[in-house]
């Protein structure tokens, strides 16, 4: 198909030619090395949050603008609180009501930022696919954050995911983890499976009703299971998803109490997985929805060790993006240097 | 004029291919081939070049009235003959929707001073397009309408169908309709193993395939002409191949995009290939193909759709479907043809006879007495796709910024040269 060479991939969007971050826009594409850079990076940010003076320089005198045009509480904290501690100046805009209800597009809103000289955008938008979007039409020189795009990826929340994971279980070799919900419209879900399967767990399973699955969703290289009693066992990472509450009326489930009672993770579900595996959530968490409250607050939950990663992995990401477009815009100020220096000489 | 074609090949009606030594034309016809029985005003040189049948489109959204951002009756037609359209069906998609002699008679007058091509209107099949009331058949046919189309607008109640299709058939005239079921036809792309990747919510096969089977259905209680616009899908194939078999008036198109592309194309989100009906996937594209061989797919179309460039500029699911093509349908049929997925002479065949037969129209022929209409295409000439070279308002081609082969280099229509590269 000579079709997929005509726009930049997104493998090839987010990273310089040799092969550093600059945007952070999805998993797909990038390798296993650069996903343990990242949570390497992380791990040596976490010791910052335990400071008195919780700052570090790297990016000082950056302007960091969180656009986001969905509402939410804990990614745009956490975002923002990591741009903080980078020493950033942060500018949060929710736009969900503002700019593109008055009818402006999407590209010039971004016009209108950049010439206010951001360096960097974090971007949460309902449409899949409008951080890549937002990347291809930037400036050169700024940095995307995909903070959510649609159903498609949320890229931080995956890797926050895989830095829990890896604090608790050592590693990814021979794990087998599930993840149990709304599949069909999880972008975290999507992130999850990509990062799970390049950083090389045994399996990975997805546990719905086929209408909270997405069509050839084995493609994405994952198990089905229809049920809990048979999709938890021998597990060692149980990743449960919220359940929206507006999935009753496109008559995809039939109530709560229904989906519940098959895929609520229950003190009693839990027991058919490893006595040692780990209950993780992405939040906000439904109590008696799809998890239990004694489950959710148990021993084996690592739900509020997955937020206190949020922070580091974002800083992470924001510092090696920003590295990746200083390095690129320094290659190509040289480059130019270099061309019109020769042709001084001639 | 007199015109005289030296050089080339050319296709006859037989689908062979002759060497041509010249062919004269006088007063709007082929008077002569390989003889010097004129004295010619005008000499086309064409060496290395193919000459052809022009061709018919079934599916050109022209734009005018009320989309000019997007193109005009002048500068889409311009491009139709750019492409080796002579004749082509326009789209009542407009602002306000053909559904009236006065529009009807608008863009025929439009059509008249661009002075380029045939303009066969399609009159709207509903009142405004809305799918509720019958829009007035008489008078869109009295006006020169062709056929009647609901465009891309799903007819969402079945009665209604049912009493367009017996209306169109008290005046005898055929329907156009994209095979839609609205209730299943939410999305941006073809639901499948990339729709799944990249998070976008996918249009099933389902959503087309069920409204053909409704719509034979109809159109088989009623008698009407039913043609099939667009089909994107392989069932919907299938089941067109059985109702020809059992005798019912259907017809059907599928539109070069579909030919050449699949969602593959969507996995980067690139807007060019937001179509509709979606690009499917490679089973369906191959049971497309295999249509237009055995004939269960009377026509291929452009398809055209012009967009200006900042409907293209938004994340993939906001931007407005559609690509723009025909001023370069026959690069395209050469790349299905060097690809060895579809004869060349195949394409000419459902871009002439094919939709001329659908249209009740005499096809376009190389032959002694008919009208020289006609298309040089020069096979072998490369051209680079950009702003300055695409002469549609839409630059919306998956070829822009290719270097692409084949390009034409005259069209004829009633014996005019109606577009010259030169």
């Amino acid at each position: 198909m000579q079709a997929s060479q005509d726009t930049p991939s997104p493998k090839s969007l987010q990273l310089t030619e040799s092969g550093r971050l600059k945007h952070f826009l999805t998993i797909t594409g990038l390798s296993k090395a650069l996903l343990t850079e990242i949570l390497d990076t992380a791990d040596s940010l976490i010791e910052v949050g335990e400071r008195n003076i919780k700052k570090v320089p790297l990016l000082r005198g950056k302007t960091v603008v969180n656009l986001f045009f969905e509402p939410s509480t804990r990614t745009r904290s956490t975002f923002e609180l990591a741009a903080k501690r980078l020493s950033a100046d942060v500018l949060n805009l929710n736009i969900n009501t503002s700019a593109t209800s008055k009818g402006e597009s999407l590209s010039d809103t971004l016009k209108n930022l950049e010439a206010m000289a951001s360096d960097m955008f974090v971007v949460r938008h309902a449409q899949s696919g409008a951080a890549h979007f937002i990347a291809e039409s930037v400036t050169p020189g700024v940095s995307i954050v995909n903070a959510g795009d649609g159903w498609h990826a949320h890229p931080t929340q995956a890797m926050l995911d895989m830095l829990t994971i890896r604090q608790n279980k050592g590693g990814f070799e021979g794990l087998r983890v599930a993840i149990i919900g709304d599949i069909l419209h999880s972008r975290v879900a999507r992130s999850q499976i990509r990062a799970l399967n390049t950083l090389g767990v045994e399996e990975v399973r997805v546990i719905a009703p086929n209408t909270l699955l997405p069509k050839h969703v084995e493609s994405l290289g994952v198990t089905v299971f229809n049920s809990m009693e048979e999709g938890l066992k021998d597990l060692d990472v149980i990743i449960m998803l919220r359940l929206q509450r507006e999935r009753m009326q496109g008559a995809l489930l039939p109530s709560e109490s229904e989906y519940y009672n098959l895929y609520g993770l229950t003190t009693e579900r839990l027991k058919i997985a490893k006595p040692d595996a780990i209950v993780m959530h992405p939040g906000p968490i439904n109590r008696g929805v799809e998890i239990e409250s004694e489950v959710a607050d148990g021993k084996q939950s690592v739900i509020l060790d997955q937020v206190t990663n949020g922070i580091a992995i974002r800083m992470a990401v924001m510092s090696m993006a920003m590295g990746g477009q200083m390095e690129e815009q320094q290659l190509k100020q040289k480059a130019k240097n270099d061309i019109e220096g020769n042709e001084g000489e001639i | 004029m007199t015109i005289r074609i030296i050089n080339g090949k050319r296709l006859n009606r037989d689908l062979q291919w002759e060497t041509s030594h010249s062919i004269d034309i006088q007063d709007g016809h082929i008077i002569a081939f390989d003889k010097n029985e004129i004295k010619a005003e005008k000499i086309i040189d064409a060496k290395d070049c193919l000459i052809l049948p022009s061709l018919i489109d079934l599916n050109v959204a022209l734009r005018e009235p009320g989309y000019t951002a997007k193109g005009s009756v002048l500068t889409e037609t311009r491009a139709a003959v750019a492409g080796g359209v002579t004749q082509l069906c326009c789209s009542p998609q407009t602002r306000p929707v053909n559904d009236s002699r006065a529009v009807t008679k608008l863009i025929k007058e439009l059509a008249i001073s661009a002075d380029c091509c045939d303009v066969f209107p399609l009159g709207a099949l509903t009142k405004g397009l809305k799918g509720e009331q019958l829009a007035e058949y008489a008078a869109l046919k009295s006006a020169k309408c062709i056929a009647l189309s609901n465009a891309y607008n799903p007819i969402k109640n079945l009665s209604v169908t049912q009493r367009c299709f017996d209306y169109a058939f008290t005046h005898n005239m055929s329907v156009f309709i994209n095979p839609i079921e609205a209730s299943l036809h939410k999305g941006a792309m073809h639901e499948g193993h990339v729709s799944t990747t990249v998070g976008l919510q996918g249009i099933p096969a389902l959503a087309e395939t069920v409204a053909v089977a409704q719509l034979i259905q109809l159109a088989s209680a009623s008698g009407v002409h039913l043609h099939l616009s667009q089909l994107s899908a392989k069932d919907s194939v299938d089941q067109v191949r059985i109702a020809k078999q059992s005798g019912i008036k259907v017809t059907a198109d599928v539109a070069i995009q579909n030919l050449l592309y699949t969602d593959e194309a969507v996995e980067d989100f690139s807007s060019t290939y937001h179509c509709l009906p979606p690009l499917r996937s490679e089973i369906d594209r191959q049971a497309l193909i295999e249509g237009i061989k055995d004939g269960v797919i009377d026509s291929i179309t452009s398809a055209h759709q012009p967009h200006e460039a900042a409907a293209k500029q938004m994340p993939f699911a906001e931007t407005d479907p559609g690509m723009s093509t025909v001023e370069f349908l026959l690069p395209m049929a050469q790349m299905l043809s060097r690809q060895n997925e579809l004869a060349f002479e195949l394409f000419i065949k459902a871009m002439n006879q094919g939709p001329a037969s659908v249209l009740n129209l005499p096809a376009n022929s190389l032959d002694i007495g008919k009208p020289a209409n006609l298309v040089v295409f020069d096979v072998n000439k490369p051209q680079y796709v950009d702003n300055e070279s695409i002469i549609s308002r839409g630059k919306n081609t998956p070829l822009f910024g290719k270097e692409i082969v084949g390009q034409v280099k005259a069209t004829l229509f009633k014996g005019r040269q109606v577009f010259d590269r030169a």
